[in-house]
C-alpha cells in the first residue's frame, strides 16, 4: 500500500531532519511520532504534533548531499527532499507513523489536515503524496493543488514531485503544465514532463506561444520541450518561427524540439541548422540546460496577469 | 495625533469586520502589529462548517490582507461565550480547535469566558482552559457586559481552578471597577477604549496615572458594531498630551501585549523589525486588495522569497 519501504524510508527522513534541528527538536520528534505510531493516540494527538512541528523542529532549510539525493531516488523514484525543511521533513514522517490498516480512516485524517491547512502544512501535504500509502486515493486532492494561488503551495505539488505524473488524469496533468508556464516557473522540474507530453497538451502550449506572440510578450523556450515528439503540419510553423528569433536560447530550444521529433520536415529544419544539431548530438545541448538558463533570464521569468 | 513614531500593537481588534482602508490608516497612525481574536460573526454560526472557514480565513486572508500593508497579524482561536450556548454545534467546535491552536501566528486560546455565564458558556469555557494549558499557550478573556464585576472575578478563579498562571491570561474590557482585582490577582489587565462610552481614553489616561503602567494593556476591540480602529494611536497620543512618559505609554500601548502574548512563542518584535516588501500586486487564492484603477504599493524594501519572487502567485 505505501510507494517505497515504508521502515527505510522513515530511517532515511530521520537521518536527514537530525541535522537541521535541534537535541530537543529530535527528541520531541521521536516522542510523538512514538505516539502516533503507537496506535493509542487521540486525532487530536496527531493534529496537535502535525500542527505544532515549526514550533520544536525549527523551519532550517535540510542540508543534502548529492549521495543523500541519489538515496532518495533510489527510495523512491523522482522523490526529491532537496528544497525542504526541518518541519516540513517532521510533518512527513508523523504521517509516516500514522497507522495505515485502515485506508477509509487514514485517508480521512489526511483530509481533515487538507481541510484546515495554512500554508506551510499545504507545502508539507503535497510534498509528501509520493510516499504516502493509498495514493491513488489522494488524485484529486492533487488535482486540487495546482490551482493554488500560493507560490509555495504551488512548488510543493508541482515542481520536483512524482506524484502528479504517476497519478493525475490527463487534463489535470496538463493544466500543471500550462500553468507551470504561466506563472512563470520552470518546466524542467516537473519530474515525468517527457513521459506524459501529449497531444492535447501540444495543441495548448502552441496556443498559448501564439497568444503570447500576439501580445508581443516572450515565449519561454522551455514551452517547445512538450512539442517536440508531437511536431506536425501545423506545430512546424512555430518551430520555423523560433529557429528566426534573436534569442540564442529560442534557437536552441528549436533544434532540441527538431531533435525528438520523426517528422520529416522538422529533421531537414535541423540539418539546415549543422551548428545546433551537433551541439544537440553531443549533449552539450539539453533541455536541462535551457530550463535554467530560461529560468533565470528576466523576459521568461514571470508573466504574472 | 502625534506619538513620536511610536511602534504600537493593537492587542485586540476584529479585522475580519473592518475595512481594507482601516489598515491603511491603522499603518499610518503607527500601529505595527494585531492580535484578532476569535469572536462571532455579528450573528451566530449554525453549522461547524463556518467555523472552519473563519479560523482558515483568521490564519489566511486575514493575515495576508494585513500583510499587505505592513502590518503583522496574529489572532487568538476559541469558541466565544454567546455561541458556546449551542452545545451539539460547541462539541464540534471543540473537535476543531486541535487543528488550529499551533498554526503560524496563532497566539493564543480566545476570546472565550462569559457572556450570560450559563452553565454552557462555564463547560466550555473550562474545556478551553484545559486546551490552553495542555498546549501551554495564553489564554484571552472576554469578560461579560452584565454583571461584569462578578464575571471578572469568576473568570479569574476559574481559570486559576485549572492551574494556569496568572501570567498567562489577559482579562479583556475592564474598567475602573475591575481594574484593582485583576492586578491584585497577577493577571494581564487589558482595557478596550470604546469611542464616546464605556472606557473613553481620557478614563483611560486617569487609569494609568492611578495604577501605574505594570501588566496594564490597551486596545479597541473595534468590530461590527461603532468602534474605532485608532483608538490604541489616539489614546497614546492623549497619555503624551497628558504628561505621562513616553517610556510608559510605549509600555501599555506596545510593550505589555508583546510581553503576554510573546509567551506563546509565535511573536517576536523581529518579526516587524526585519524589513519586508509590501507588495500589493500580491494575490491570496487569486484575490487582491486592490480595486480597479488603482495602482499597487510596492514597497523598496529587501524581500528574501527566494529565486522567484514573492510566495504568492499573480
Ligand atoms: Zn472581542
Amino acid at each position: 500500500m505505501y510507494q517505497a519501504d515504508i521502515s527505510a524510508t522513515k530511517a532515511f527522513l530521520k537521518g536527514i531532519f537530525e541535522r537541521s534541528t535541534t537535541p530537543q527538536g529530535r527528541a520531541w520528534l521521536t516522542q510523538k511520532t512514538e505516539l502516533v505510531s503507537s496506535g493509542s493516540a487521540k486525532e487530536k494527538d496527531f493534529y496537535l504534533a502535525f500542527s505544532a512541528a515549526p514550533r520544536f523542529v525549527g523551519k532550517e532549510h535540510l542540508q543534502l548531499t548529492e549521495a543523500d539525493l541519489a538515496q532518495a531516488d533510489a527510495l523512491r523514484a523522482g522523490f526529491n527532499p532537496s528544497r525542504w525543511t526541518a518541519d516540513q521533513a517532521a510533518r512527513t514522517l508523523l504521517l509516516l507513523s500514522l497507522p495505515a490498516q485502515d485506508a477509509d480512516a487514514f485517508v480521512k485524517q489526511v483530509e481533515t489536515l487538507f481541510g484546515t491547512a495554512d500554508m506551510g502544512e499545504q507545502v508539507a501535504l503535497y510534498g509528501s503524496l509520493p510516499l504516502l500509502p493509498y495514493p491513488e486515493r489522494f488524485s484529486k486532492r492533487a488535482s486540487e493543488g495546482v490551482r493554488t494561488n500560493i507560490g509555495d503551495v504551488y512548488e510543493a505539488v508541482a515542481l520536483d514531485n512524482p506524484f502528479p505524473s504517476e497519478y493525475m488524469e490527463e487534463d489535470a496533468w496538463n493544466q500543471l503544465v500550462l500553468k507551470t508556464l504561466f506563472v512563470g516557473k520552470p518546466l524542467y522540474r516537473i519530474h515525468g514532463l517527457d513521459q506524459r507530453s501529449n497531444s492535447e497538451l501540444t495543441r495548448m502550449l502552441s496556443d498559448y506561444a501564439h497568444e503570447r506572440w500576439a501580445a508581443g510578450r516572450p515565449v519561454s523556450p522551455e514551452l517547445w520541450r512538450t512539442v517536440g515528439p508531437f511536431i506536425d503540419e501545423h506545430t512546424i510553423h512555430d518551430i520555423q518561427r523560433l529557429f528566426s528569433q534573436p534569442d540564442e536560447l529560442e534557437r536552441e530550444a528549436a533544434a532540441l524540439a527538431c531533435a525528438q521529433s520523426s517528422f520529416g520536415p522538422a529533421r531537414e529544419l535541423l540539418n539546415s541548422h549543422p551548428d545546433l544539431k551537433q551541439q544537440v548530438e553531443s549533449g552539450e545541448l539539453n533541455w536541462g540546460y535551457i530550463g535554467r538558463n530560461a529560468t533565470m533570464q528576466e523576459p521568461y521569468k514571470v508573466d504574472r496577469t | 495625533m502625534n506619538t513620536q513614531n511610536l511602534m504600537l500593537i493593537d492587542p485586540h481588534i476584529h479585522m475580519t469586520s473592518r475595512t481594507t482602508d482601516d489598515y491603511e490608516r491603522m499603518r499610518k497612525a503607527g500601529i505595527v502589529a494585531i492580535i484578532e481574536p476569535a469572536f462571532w460573526l455579528g450573528q451566530p454560526r449554525t453549522d461547524v462548517g463556518s467555523f472552519k472557514d473563519y479560523y482558515s480565513s483568521l490564519v489566511g486572508w486575514e493575515r495576508f490582507r494585513a500583510s499587505q500593508f505592513g502590518i503583522k497579524h496574529y489572532c487568538t482561536i476559541g469558541l466565544n461565550s454567546k455561541e458556546a450556548n449551542n452545545e451539539a454545534l460547541a462539541e464540534q467546535v471543540m473537535e476543531l480547535l486541535p487543528l488550529f491552536i499551533y498554526k503560524e501566528g496563532v497566539v493564543g486560546v480566545g476570546e472565550i469566558g462569559y457572556d450570560d455565564q450559563t452553565p454552557t458558556e462555564d463547560k466550555y469555557y473550562r474545556l478551553q482552559l484545559e486546551l490552553a494549558k495542555e498546549t501551554n499557550m495564553p489564554v484571552q478573556i472576554h469578560t461579560p457586559h452584565r454583571d461584569k464585576k462578578s464575571g471578572t472575578i469568576r473568570s479569574m478563579e476559574v481559570s486559576l481552578e485549572h492551574g494556569i498562571a496568572p501570567d498567562m491570561v489577559i482579562v479583556d474590557h475592564n474598567n475602573e471597577e475591575t481594574v484593582k482585582d485583576v492586578l491584585d490577582r497577577g493577571f494581564w489587565a487589558a482595557f478596550t477604549i470604546y469611542p464616546n462610552s464605556k472606557m473613553g481614553n481620557e478614563r483611560m489616561v486617569e487609569v494609568v496615572k492611578q495604577y501605574g503602567t505594570e501588566r496594564i494593556m490597551v486596545n479597541s476591540a473595534a468590530d461590527w458594531g461603532i468602534s474605532d480602529p485608532l483608538s490604541v494611536p489616539k489614546t497614546a497620543a492623549l497619555m503624551l498630551e497628558r504628561g505621562i512618559s513616553l517610556e510608559d505609554v510605549r509600555k501599555v500601548c506596545y510593550q505589555n501585549a508583546l510581553d503576554a502574548f510573546g509567551k506563546s512563542g509565535q511573536m517576536h518584535e523581529s518579526d516587524w523589525l526585519t524589513p519586508a516588501t509590501v507588495d500589493q500586486r500580491e494575490k491570496f487564492s487569486g484575490s487582491t486588495v486592490l480595486r480597479g484603477g488603482q495602482t499597487p504599493v510596492v514597497g523598496e524594501l529587501e524581500n528574501d522569497e527566494g529565486e522567484f519572487g514573492s510566495k504568492f502567485i499573480r
